[in-house]
């Protein structure tokens, strides 16, 4: 191999390239797929002919206004922005407070209420739903978008909370006390210095409570039935076929619609999602 | 063991120049010792031997082989790491073992080769324990015995005291130093402590900003620096370095240095003719400017009052800070000084002992003796 | 003062987690109309149910060979992208991560109609290079194949991004030093990655197959558990019985059944996770 080393990197680069297409091809195919199909016409999805793989004929909006004016849409997306929106901030204050007091205060029980907040993972929505159909039907929030709000916690809380006390434990504790030999009180010492420092994990543990709620599916398809009263997510699922008939270019635009403020959201904090994400297990 | 050449080695991150034309020549068994501030390209450099950086111009030859193309494992190489890179799943048999194991060894050499370098190392007991359960100084000397068991043309060494403790280094630089002589290998040792290259190497290259300042034996680099930087490098607490003017009185020579005038001896005057008139920088070491009061007479030099700003007992010397006009100078004098802050003591500069540098960059050292 | 901090997280944990847990456990042994006490009878008819152990056979190989696949491509995609330079692998880490961000039940139905029989994509593009279209959502063994693409295409991204961070904590020290004691690329993998990354991989399998086991929203919405039960899994099943045709006590003894499971895989972890401590 009369090749240098530093030819040797490069090629290493190319075939790195080379080896990464096969991999987006397949995670950007569906989404190309559903792209074109939400701005073909509905003649040309349901035809044959020719190369599905592009838009043949002129492309349209159709499907879109449709989605927006005749369907439901605009009220899931109230519905879903008000449930998400309520979560998050639930989450967040439960999640805060319990991850502050389990990394900075030392007292019985904090060592297995961590190992317990793990646990909640045993019992997955697949398990929960059905009691909580009991449970909600009792409380007579059956059918209405509220019974979502104290059930989507159970969701995003324990790993809100897991990804806290990683972020707050790598916070050294001389900061606090250099906030107190400063002559701040414990609540300036919060707001002015720990939470401040602790910022990218609180965005990254929104960021999760946010988007675990927005895509919640199982949830409001077991417990709404009413059009009005339902999420994105599980009102397109249900709304969009009426009978035998599958309105493909409207499901494939509000599938794509619906996607976009979580993808919004990833794309101008990415960082934060993936630190969030990997904090925790690198140690 | 086999001689290292380096010729014209130049490398280049980017558009940032880490080498610059670094030229060395390396006799077979020596221990060479590349010192310098962060950042001057002494561990560049030896990336560069090791293979693991591509060279930008220049040759590098191991032995009689020009190496530039051949990856580290064919260089017949061996290094040891500034955070020593154990294997952590494996024992401290299999981290020594595992070259050796890649090469396809027979295991009864493998196993003949791991005992000894334990043996020359110490820890033979430690060789079913796994990295973390080794202490700092533990692990250093698995990493040397990972070198050892090699038996490679060449040893290149990364700041490997670096993470160790002050008297933890002190022990390794003297093991290191007996294993030089124990197994007769040419060795290219990086770090940025002047005290490890001046106890350690028979060759010390002095770098600065990718350049070779100066190559030599301890005593040359220390006794004769090439310019300030050196001189300033080399010697801890470092060399007192004041701006003067060259005068002539009286058919005498001095060096006016403003607050105070030092004579040039006779036997230097031949050198600094020429210069009358010029400003210089001259350079004292600390150890060569003694308290008056216990100077030994026979010391040439004009006494320098000056005031102490700092007094450190250090028990066999004390080291004081003083300034004398706007210079601040520092001094090791006999422990018996009467010195005390904000009180004037008088101080004989060894003028044998001075070095004169040139005012304008790169401060060369201008020639005042005949050197044997 | 902690304590009061920590309340609301007890709370919702007792309250939402522990109890619902156990309250599902007394469901199970009630009858249809939820009036009587009828012991273990739900359990005993589910064990006798044909149809039950095709969904346990197929939870199974659903999760096993999903999870296999995941991580696989999940390290593959990893170790591709850490070659790159850092822009490069910035903005491709990134968009490889979309799948997973995008909500699954909404990228399911861009899958769903991926699969649709008459005008799958999948089929046309298979066609043009010489294959035959497949019965994608009718036939039980494509339809499972169907499903597990989707949730690997779901889910890879998560392994990719947990192992890339892994692979950036090896010092780079120790690959230079394997290659100077003569490693290859293929032996620097076998001495140093992968070793290295041996924990990494156990906790992100541990987790993957507890949440992949315990998945609802792409075999509902792409099979629905059709065709004639031969997809289902045990969420997708117990809301079949449960909610669909009524009868919750069934359907509670259903999602129990994944208990042992998710169990065992959390005891691993937590196991994994202790030893890491030390």
């Amino acid at each position: 191999m009369i090749r240098s080393l530093a030819q040797r990197k490069k090629m290493k680069v190319r075939l790195s390239y080379l080896a990464l297409v096969p991999f987006l091809v397949f995670f950007m195919f569906p989404l190309y797929w559903m792209l074109i199909t939400s701005f073909k016409t509905d003649t040309e999805i349901t035809s044959l002919k020719g190369i599905p793989l592009i838009i043949q004929s002129k492309p349209t909006l159709a499907h879109y206004k449709k989605i927006f004016f005749k369907e439901k849409l605009p009220l899931w997306f109230k519905n879903s922005f008000i449930i998400t929106g309520l979560v998050t901030l639930i989450t967040m204050l439960i999640s805060i407070s319990a991850a502050y007091a389990l990394t900075r205060m030392r007292f019985f029980g904090s060592q297995p209420l961590g190992i317990g907040t793990f646990l909640t993972y045993l019992v997955p929505p697949t398990l929960l739903f059905i009691p909580f159909y009991k449970v909600v039907g009792t409380l007579g929030l059956l059918n209405t978008k509220w019974s979502l709000l104290f059930i989507y916690p159970t969701a995003t809380v324990p790993f809100c909370t897991w990804i806290l006390i990683g972020y707050f434990s790598a916070i050294p504790r001389q900061l606090d006390e250099a906030a107190f030999v400063d002559g701040a009180s414990y609540f300036q010492m919060l707001t002015r210095v720990f939470l401040p420092v602790a910022t990218p994990g609180l965005i990254a543990a929104t960021m999760f409570a946010f988007t675990v709620s927005w895509a919640n599916f199982l949830y409001p398809l077991a417990y709404i039935y009413r059009h009005d009263e339902q999420v994105l997510t599980a009102g397109i699922y249900t709304s969009l076929i009426k009978g035998d008939v599958y309105f493909w270019g409207e499901l494939m635009a509000a599938a794509l619609v619906a996607s976009v403020p979580v993808v919004v959201l990833f794309a101008f904090l990415m960082d934060y999602y993936i630190a969030g994400l990997t904090q925790g297990t690198i140690k | 063991m086999a001689k290292v050449v380096i010729e014209k080695l130049s490398k280049n991150f980017d558009r940032v120049e880490a080498v610059k034309n670094f030229e060395l020549d390396i006799g077979d068994r020596e221990f060479v010792v590349l010192v310098g501030p962060s950042g001057c390209g002494k561990s560049t450099t030896l990336r560069c031997v090791a293979g693991l950086e591509e060279v930008t111009a220049g040759e590098i030859y191991i032995g009689d082989q020009m190496v530039n193309d051949l990856p580290p494992r064919d260089r017949n190489i061996a290094m040891v790491f500034q955070d020593y890179a154990l294997y952590p799943h494996m024992s401290v048999y299999q981290n020594m073992a595992f070259g050796l194991k890649l090469r396809k060894y027979a295991k009864a050499e493998i196993a003949q080769r791991v005992r000894e370098a334990a043996q020359i190392l110490g820890i033979e007991e430690l060789l079913h324990r796994k990295p973390r359960e080794l202490s700092g100084g533990q692990r250093q000397r698995v990493a040397v015995g990972r070198a050892i068991v090699r038996k490679p043309s060449v040893f290149l060494f990364d700041e490997p005291l670096s993470n160790l403790d002050a008297k933890l280094r002190v022990q390794m630089r003297a093991e290191l130093s007996k294993l030089h002589q124990q197994l007769q290998t040419t060795i290219i040792y990086v770090t940025h402590d002047q005290v490890e290259a001046m106890t350690m190497g028979t060759k010390i290259v002095i770098m600065k900003d990718g350049e070779i300042q100066q190559v030599g034996t301890p005593m040359e680099v220390y006794e004769y620096p090439v310019n300030l930087f050196v001189g300033g490098f080399i010697g801890s607490p470092a060399m007192n370095f004041i701006p003067a003017k060259i005068v002539s009185k009286n058919s005498k020579l001095y060096l006016d240095a403003g607050s105070f005038e030092l004579l040039v001896p006779s036997k230097k005057e031949k050198y600094l003719q020429g210069k009358t008139n010029e400003e210089v920088i001259f350079g004292m070491r600390p150890e060569n400017m003694q308290d008056k009061s216990f100077a030994e007479k026979s010391l040439e030099g004009s006494p320098v009052k000056t005031v102490v700003e700092v007094v450190e007992p250090l028990g066999n010397e004390v080291q004081l800070f003083v300034t004398s006009g706007e210079h601040s100078l520092v001094a090791r004098v006999d422990p018996r000084t009467q010195a005390r802050i904000s009180e004037e003591i008088e101080l004989v500069l060894n003028i044998d002992k001075i070095h004169i540098f040139e005012k304008e960059p790169p401060h060369f050292r201008v020639k005042t003796e005949e050197r044997s | 003062m902690g304590y009061w901090m920590v309340l609301p997280l007890v709370l919702l944990i007792i309250g939402l987690v522990v109890y619902p847990f156990f309250y599902s456990i007394l469901l199970s042994f009630k009858d249809k109309g939820e009036t009587k006490f009828v012991g273990l009878r739900n359990y005993e008819r589910l064990i006798n149910y044909g149809t039950f152990w095709l969904v346990v056979g197929n939870s199974f190989r659903f999760t096993l060979t999903a999870v296999f696949f995941k991580a696989t491509l999940g390290l593959m995609l990893a170790l591709i992208l850490n070659n790159l330079p850092f822009r490069g692998q910035r903005i491709w880490r990134g968009v490889s991560l979309i799948p997973w961000v995008m909500p699954l039940a909404l990228s399911s139905l861009g899958w769903w109609w991926v699969f649709e029989p008459t005008h799958s994509a999948l089929d046309w593009v298979l066609v043009q290079l010489g294959g035959t279209p497949k019965p994608w959502l009718s036939n039980p063994f494509w339809a499972r194949i169907g499903c597990i693409i989707t949730n690997i295409w779901f889910g890879t991204p998560f392994f990719m991004i947990m192992y890339l961070a892994g692979l950036k904590s090896i010092p780079q020290s120790l690959y230079e030093v394997a290659e100077i004691d003569g490693a290859r690329a293929l032996q620097r993998f076998r001495y140093v990655t992968f070793p290295m990354l041996g924990k990494l991989i156990a906790i992100t399998v541990m987790f993957s197959t507890i949440v992949t086991f315990a998945n609802f929203d792409i075999v509902w919405i792409l099979t629905h558990g059709g065709p004639r039960y031969t997809t289902h899994m045990f969420g997708t099943y117990a809301f079949n019985i449960g909610i669909e045709t009524g009868n919750l006590p069934r359907g509670a003894a259903i999602a129990l059944f994944m208990f042992p499971v998710l169990g065992i895989s959390a005891f691993f972890i937590l196991r994994n996770i202790a030893r890491g401590e030390t």
